[in-house]
Formats: C-alpha cells, structure tokens, sequence
C-alpha cells in the first residue's frame, strides 16, 4: 500500500510544499547562514561579503554595552522565568481547587496576553510614573515611606521589566500548567489522601513531576519570549535609563539601524542563536540515545 | 462577557463572590483571597488605562493613576484617534489602524492558505524528503528573528519590496508559517486515514481531496489559526517598524511613536486611550472567542 501510496506521487504534493522548501531552505539555512557569514565581514549597510575574520567578535566581548545586554538578558532571564513559574504554578494549583467562577478568572488572568508588548510596556511604564503614578498614589493613602518606581533608577529598572513580563506572560503559563495538572491520574489524590500525605506536598512532589511536558512547554516558551525580548523594553525604558536595560535584541537591532554596522549587529545575532542551535543540537543527541521517541512535536 | 470582565476591572475586591462554601475554613479564605488578590494584580493595569484615558489633562495631573474621573470626558480617545502628533504629523492613530487592517487581512489570508495546503500534503502526500523541509521549519520557529532579518531585507529590497505593504505582508506570512503549518498537518495527521482512502477510491486527486473533503473538515482549526494569526500580526512591532515602512507603520509602532514623541508634559489621558484603541482588536477578538483563544495559545506553545 505505502508502495502504491508513493509511486502514485502526485506532481501536485510537490508543488503545494514549494513554499515550505522555499521557506526552510531559503530563510532557515540560507538566510541565517548569510547573517553568520556576515559577522565575518565589515559590512556597514550594504552587504560586503570580504572575509575579515574574528574582529566583529573580539569588538563585541570588549563592548561595554554588548556586556550590559549579555548580563541582563541572564537577570531579566532568571528572574522572569522564575517568577513567571512560580506564580504560573500558584494560580494553576488555586484554580485547581473546584472554585466557582473558575472562567471568570481565567479570562482575568489570560487578558494580557492578548495585547501586544508595547501595549504592555506602556501601561506599566503609566502604572510605575514616579510622580502620578504608584507611589504618589500610595503616598495619598498615607504610606509615605512606599517607593516602588523603578524604572526610573538605572539600577532597578529592569525588575520594572520583570514585573510587566511576568504581568503579560503569567497567565499563560498558568493555562499551561493547569491543562498539566487536569492530566494528571486523578487515582493519584486518593491514594495521597489515603496515605496522609498533605496536599501541598502532592502538588509539590507528586502532581509536579508528573506534568514534565506542560513544564516543559511552558519553559520553553518562557526561554524564546526571554531571548526575544524587544518591543517590551522599546515601550518600557528605551533600553535606558542610560543603556541600563539594554538587551541583545535591542543592541542587534540598533547596530542594524541607527548605528549602521551590519556586521557587528550580525555578530551579536549570531550569539543570540548560540543557544538555541545548542540546547537543539543537545535535545537532538539525548532523543537519539533515549532510544528515539516517535517525534511528535 | 466582556462588560462583566470590565466591571469586575473596576472593583475586583469590592464584593464577595463565588458560592458560599459549605465549611469556611481558613484554608478556604486565603484560596480565595490569593485568587481575587491575583485577579486585582492582573485588572489595575485594565483599569488605571481606563480611567485615566476618560480624564482631561489638569485632572490627570491633579490626582492619581486609581481614582475615578470627576467629569469623564470621551475628548482623549477623540484626540488620539484623530489629532495626536508623531512628529510634524498629527493626523492621529487613525492611518495605523488602517495600515495594521491592510497588513493583518491579507497577511493572515495568505498565510493560513499556504500553510493549511502545506500541512495537508506533509500529513497524506508525504514523500521522502519532505520532513526534513518540516524540522527545518520547526527550527524556525525557535529562532530569534534578530538572526534572519538582515536577509531577508536585502531579498525584499532585490525585489523592490522592502518598506512596501506587499513586503511586510511577505514578512508575516513567512514568520506565520512554522506554527501554521504544524498546527494544520497535527490536526490533519489526527483525522481518520479511510477518509482520505474513501476519497482517492471514488478518484480523487490531490486538489479535489483537499478543496472537497479536508478544507471543510477543517474548521476548527482554522479558527485557531485566525485567532493566532490576526492577534499575533496585530500586535506585532518589530516586523513592521523593519519591514513596512513609514507610509504603513502598523498601529503598533505609532502608538509607540505617539507617546514617546511629544514634547513637554505627555498627554497622558492621549496616550492611554491611544494604549486601549491599539489593543482594542485582539482584546475583542479575546473576549469574544474566549476559550478557543486558549486553545490557540495551546497550540502556538507547543511548537516542541
């Protein structure tokens, strides 16, 4: 049958996948392979394709603006996905509880979502205003000794962007984790409530490793949401106060735009996609000697 | 639904809600406390929007970001629809809703078409080859977008289609792609195989199966797909400050233009209701669909 089903090829199946060859082949190895190509040129605005060797890269690690964004995409990275989680998981493991108005809650929490991150970025950047914003509206209540505006100290700006990401993002992973959580073997309660176990200690270290995929579903989109981080500081800090709140994104664009120099914007690029092409090839190798699960994506 | 969600907005914690539990136990008040608590957390922004979008200038600077307009007034929204400057212009966001309606409609169109007939011939018509065309694309959807944009400007601009509608229509459809088409060929692969048998028995071919017997099978899914793909091109910055140039800037970007642009005291009431009228598209679109938008979330997440 699969013999016929492959002799019997349509010329048509290969006509309707054109676009996909084109795009996979076309932007997925050859784009990227041009841009790292052209972290090795001294390409300005227009392409030069003359190899120059190492030097974007050796200008970029002596960059103190590169450093910025590299140190801050690991902090705004560690802590957004960390408090991304555990809030996530809080809310899931609470609706969990049969409460009534359980839909109601969920559009509430899901809504950011649905906007874009300089929508986002904005309101949050109203909401924290030094000066008719949070804080003068706490110190009206009388709670003087209150100071949360933090975008507009250098040195805290960016838990400013923390807490609009985690706002925007957690509802997410909230749905995520409690579709895990749905999943798992309802037997399992029982036999928790029958040994005496607490609850929060079944969430904990019985529910939890039972849900590895939606964790890791939820992770993941975290990590590529982390990485990609533009639109958010765009609307929120402008990168600043100062380059405060720079971002390898940010800095890839910029070199691309106002600062025109292709090559070393494609440098920083070619970092960004370090990781990924890394935790790919690393997944692909564990896959292949954990016996090669069907790929099902 | 939506009006509900809204007036929950303006006073989350005001009145107990939910069915009286049978034991008050303390356990049971701080789940609830959490909960409305979280709920407050996630609706000031809603609100503090609101507001502060139906107050005058004097009376935004008069009080603070909570409290309720004295005289509400609609001038705000009328304003950054129609006057709010960028710059030497100050036509408003009006020509951004119409450039972000001329870029989502034709691109969401194009790219629900191509990747539905993609995933239907990776899932019946598969031939050697073709799957490693499909991780590729999975790849892509991984990728940050900083590392392909430098290309595909130089491929727009050898067409002539760099900072043109078609061009960043070009754009969304190809970064839709990777999620689209895994969505279509999941959900076909999901259908029953003697359908497509029944189908190639009574003589039909590639194009027949497909336009006859899959298209309007796959409904569902495609509504997931538009949900996706209309709130995600809307919503989009980046591509369309790149890509589309300053004569189709998308809603978006002059939104972001409008508020960091002005001079002196920002028109804060402006900006907020500039902030609602951009979000205002994928919000309905939330409200409205309500659970299949959380499918759709699902389903753009589970790009592994």
């Amino acid at each position: 049958m699969a013999e016929r089903k492959r002799k019997a090829l349509p010329i048509a199946a290969i006509i309707a996948t054109i676009p996909l060859m084109i795009e996979s082949v076309g932007v997925y190895i050859f784009g990227i392979g041009l841009s790292v190509y052209f972290s090795f040129t001294n390409t300005r605005v227009f392409p030069s394709y003359k190899f120059t060797g190492f030097g974007q890269y050796a200008r970029l690690w002596t960059a103190d603006i590169w450093w910025t964004a590299f140190k801050n995409i690991w902090v705004f990275g560690f802590l957004s996905i960390a408090a991304n989680l555990i809030f996530g998981f809080l809310l899931a493991v609470f609706m969990d509880q049969r409460i009534k108005q359980e839909d109601l809650l969920r559009t509430i929490f899901l809504y950011p979502f649905a906007m874009s991150l300089i929508v986002t970025g904005l309101v949050w950047q109203w909401v924290l205003d030094p000066n008719y914003g949070l804080d003068a509206t706490v110190h009206g209540w009388g709670w003087t000794s209150f100071h949360f505006s933090p975008l507009v100290d250098a040195r805290t700006a960016i838990y400013g962007l923390v807490v609009a990401g985690v706002w925007q993002g957690a509802g997410v992973t909230m749905a995520i984790l409690l579709a895990g959580l749905r999943g798992v073997d309802a037997e399992i309660w029982k036999a928790a409530r029958v040994d005496g176990i607490p609850m929060w200690r079944t969430y904990l270290f019985i529910a939890l490793p039972m849900m590895r995929g939606a964790v890791a579903t939820a992770v993941v989109l975290q990590c590529i949401n982390v990485l990609r981080v533009y639109d958010l500081i765009i609307a929120m800090t402008g990168a600043g106060p100062g380059n405060a709140t720079m971002m390898p994104a940010v800095y890839v664009l910029q070199m691309l735009t106002d600062r025109q120099n292709v090559a070393q914007g494609m440098a920083a690029a070619t970092m960004m996609l370090l990781p990924v092409l890394l935790t790919i090839i690393g997944v692909g190798v564990y896959r292949l000697f954990a016996g090669r699960k069907a790929v099902t994506a | 639904m939506s009006a509900a969600v809204l007036e929950a907005g303006a006073r989350p914690a005001d009145e107990p809600w939910g069915p009286m539990p049978k034991r008050v136990s303390i356990g049971r008040i701080g789940l609830y406390a959490f909960l409305v608590i979280s709920a407050a957390f996630f609706l000031v922004p809603l609100y503090v929007m609101i507001i502060t979008s139906l107050k005058e200038m004097p009376e935004v600077l008069d009080s603070n970001v909570l409290s309720l307009p004295l005289k509400p007034t609609i001038q705000p929204w009328i304003d950054a629809w129609l006057h709010a400057c960028t710059g030497g212009d100050c036509s408003g966001l009006h020509p951004g809703f119409f450039n972000s309606v001329k870029i989502t409609v034709p691109a969401v169109i194009v790219s629900i078409g191509i990747s539905s007939l993609t995933g239907y011939a990776l899932s019946f018509w598969n031939y050697k080859g073709a799957n490693l065309f499909f991780l590729l694309l999975i790849f892509g959807a991984f990728v940050p977008y900083q590392v392909v944009i430098y290309p595909l400007i130089l491929a727009l601009r050898t067409v002539h289609l760099f900072s043109t509608l078609a061009g960043i229509i070009a754009v969304h459809t190809v970064f839709g792609m990777p999620v689209l088409v895994l969505l279509f060929r999941n959900f076909y692969v999901g259908l029953p195989i003697e359908l497509f048998k029944a189908a190639r028995v009574d003589g039909a071919g590639f194009w027949q199966t497909f336009f006859r017997i899959m298209l309007p099978m796959s409904l569902p899914i495609t509504v997931v797909a538009l949900i996706l793909q209309v709130t995600g091109i809307w919503n989009d910055f980046l591509f369309g400050l790149v890509f589309a140039g300053r004569d189709n800037w998308p809603m978006t970007v002059q939104l972001n233009n409008i508020v960091h642009t002005t001079q002196g005291v920002p028109n804060y009431d402006i900006n907020m209701a500039a902030t609602i009228l951009t979000a205002a598209v994928p919000l309905a679109i939330y409200f409205i669909s309500g659970r299949w938008f959380v499918r759709g979330i699902a389903a753009g997440a589970v790009k592994g």
